[in-house]
């Protein structure tokens, strides 16, 4: 066998090995350049596995050769392929960008367990992904998890460490739910493996064991991916970790999170019958249009920049699971499409939420008053990505949000055409708050601003806006391979 | 099925539902921690109880036993109870860490704490 051959499990095994890696090398520079290069290496093989499954199909791997539905089997197909090109490429920006920010951010002793805790959390994102396995998802889920406490407690203020408890908490009941459903479903089918697992449950379909287990997984991975109402921990989250957390997490993990429902949804249960024996998709719509709306108006009254674009993110994956609900191939795309969207953007605002905060000491909309005139390209960044949350054509979020609309016609259900584009103008609102403070306002005088943004942090940033245009401007890659993979969900293939 | 056969769910379910009352009615830190606990252990009984079979072996082949319980729930276990310490270390770490930055562990009073700060940055 070739190398190429072992790529799926090199994707995980690369990062995995780079965190001990970091620890034995502690001080100095060398922690951050293996890090570095353990991320680089990591997009370099999700765009490898990418154009196999583009030009192949599906390719599954046998870990330690026993072959499933035995052994562990990483699989990848077209979903997976994309995910851990976003997953992998944001971490490749990250990373970068945030050696920078953690100086100001972090007390230096601590630098090197950062970039243990980051690529833990990136191996940990990655196995999420590529995974076959039903018990290796909550495995590598804890992984990752662990690793964001512990990533979040690392932010400056106290209250980061209240932060990363309550998410602590919220998080460990939602993979301990996780588990609770991996196992009645394993009881039920006694398997583990996902496409197995899959085709046993035709057996028992509608057995009361396997409903709960369905209950069970939607309210855990719910937990995790922060469905309104089980949202209470993502914005002290995204608050108070350090930027080039806040970062990563809002372009990554929530993401992972809906990926796994949508995995279990379509692949395990199987489309038709998820939504046959209980009312799945008037639930999960319900839930989408209240968070959309509910947090685009409480993002309306924040008064840290932060704070506000965490509730903007619980809007968003309230399109995100809006898409999933309407269980047609075009709805499909636009969750997936919007996973990806959405990610680039969200990341590139918190990175430049990250410069804005270290040059003006905070990221109220009291302190950055006038950020036009000090800062003209950074503010020019986050218009452009906030355009991008509203949907404004030439950006990325238009796509997202013309294939949710279109999904939303084709069934015929004009109010929620109508929902849809009222909530856009929610996000108006919010992204105005910004535009006012930004732009009609003056420079506050007693404040210094006189610091300048290092080039690593503004290239990251500058790469993931102009991300964030040129996948409103050119689709082929984003809905190429969404509505592919859409169409093989849909098909109760993987 | 008898109340009898289902013995070990009734006490799974138990523990489960005392688990996560604590987590959610204490204001304690710690003491959610051990709810937390509680409410991990009973998932443990849930995949250990179903694979054991009453009179049933370990799986190794021999012409003696024709009856094995199955091992793989426990290996799984075995990884969740490794999952659970390492969040129970960290969580614990944290409240520490809590206790420095706030001097108490009671969550009311640290989000009063939080409150009172709030309203001083506004003032001034």
């Amino acid at each position: 066998m070739t190398l190429s051959a072992h790529l799926p499990a090199l994707q995980v095994v690369v990062p995995l090995v780079a965190a001990p890696l970091t620890v034995l090398l502690r001080g100095g520079r060398l922690p951050y350049l293996v890090a570095l290069t353990s991320s680089w290496i990591a997009l370099v093989i999700a765009v490898l596995l990418w154009r196999q499954v583009d030009s192949g199909g599906t390719l599954s791997y046998a870990m330690g050769s026993w072959p499933p539905p035995w052994g562990i089997e990483y699989r990848v197909d077209r979903l997976t392929a994309f995910l851990l090109v976003l997953v992998s490429a944001i971490a490749a920006l990250v990373l970068p960008y945030s050696r920078a920010s953690i100086e100001r951010e972090v007390p230096r002793p601590q630098h090197y367990l950062f970039y243990t805790m980051f690529v833990l959390c990136l191996a940990g994102l990655l196995g999420i992904s590529i995974t076959g396995d039903a018990f290796n998802i909550f495995v590598f889920l804890e992984v990752s998890s662990l690793s964001t406490y512990v990533l979040i407690a690392l932010g400056r203020d106290r209250r980061a460490l209240m932060a990363a408890y309550q998410y602590l908490i919220m998080g460990t009941i939602g993979a301990t739910f996780i588990v609770i459903g991996i196992g009645l479903l394993y009881l039920m089918t006694g398997t583990l493996n996902l496409a197995d697992m899959g085709q046993r449950l035709a057996e028992v379909q509608g057995t009361r064991p396997v409903l709960a287990a369905l209950a069970f997984l939607t309210v855990g991975i719910s937990l995790k991916l922060a469905l309104f109402p089980l949202h209470q921990w993502l914005p002290d989250a995204y608050t108070h970790a350090p930027s080039a957390v806040s970062s990563f997490l809002a372009a990554t993990a929530t993401k992972v999170a809906v990926y796994v429902l949508i995995r279990f949804y379509f692949s395990v249960f199987g489309a038709s019958q998820v939504f046959a024996h209980l009312p799945m998709q008037e639930m999960m719509l319900l839930l989408a249009l209240a968070g959309m709306f509910a947090a685009s108006t409480i993002a309306i009254f924040q008064s840290d920049l932060k704070r506000l674009f965490a509730y903007s993110s619980v809007a968003q994956i309230g399109y995100i699971i809006l898409g999933l609900s309407f269980n047609s191939i075009n709805g499909l795309t636009a969750t997936i499409v919007h996973l990806f969207n959405h990610g680039v953007t969200k990341g590139a605002i918190f990175m430049l939420l990250g410069a804005v905060a270290m040059v003006m000491g905070g990221s109220t909309l009291a302190r950055i008053q006038g950020l036009g005139k000090r800062m003209p390209l950074v503010s020019i960044g986050i218009v452009i990505c906030g355009l991008s949350l509203i949907g404004v054509p030439g950006t990325a979020g238009f796509i997202s949000k013309w294939y949710l609309l279109l999904a939303a016609i084709e069934q015929g259900q004009w109010w929620l055409v109508f929902l849809i584009l009222l909530s856009s103008l929610l996000a108006v609102i919010y992204v105005w708050r910004f535009v006012e403070a930004a732009y009609f306002r003056e420079p506050r005088q007693d404040i210094d601003a006189t610091a300048a943004v290092p080039w690593s942090m503004g290239v990251p940033a500058a790469l993931l806006v102009a991300a964030t245009v040129y996948f409103g401007l050119d689709t082929s890659f984003t809905i190429g391979s969404a509505s592919q993979a859409a169409a093989a969900l849909q098909g109760g293939l993987r | 099925m008898t109340i009898g056969g289902h013995f070990t769910y009734f006490i799974t379910i138990f523990l489960m539902i005392a688990g996560l009352f604590i987590v959610i009615a204490r204001g304690n830190l710690i003491k959610k921690l051990v709810g937390l606990g509680i409410f991990q252990t009973s998932v443990y009984l849930l995949y250990l109880a179903p694979a054991k079979l009453v009179g049933g072996t370990a799986p190794i082949l021999s012409p003696a036993f024709t009856i094995y319980s199955n091992p793989l729930p426990h290996v799984l276990i075995l990884t969740a109870i490794v999952v659970g310490v390492a969040t129970l270390a960290l969580g614990l770490a944290l409240v520490v860490r809590i206790r420095e930055g706030y001097d108490t562990i009671e969550e009311d009073e640290i989000l009063a704490l939080d409150a009172a700060r709030d309203r001083e940055a506004q003032a001034s």
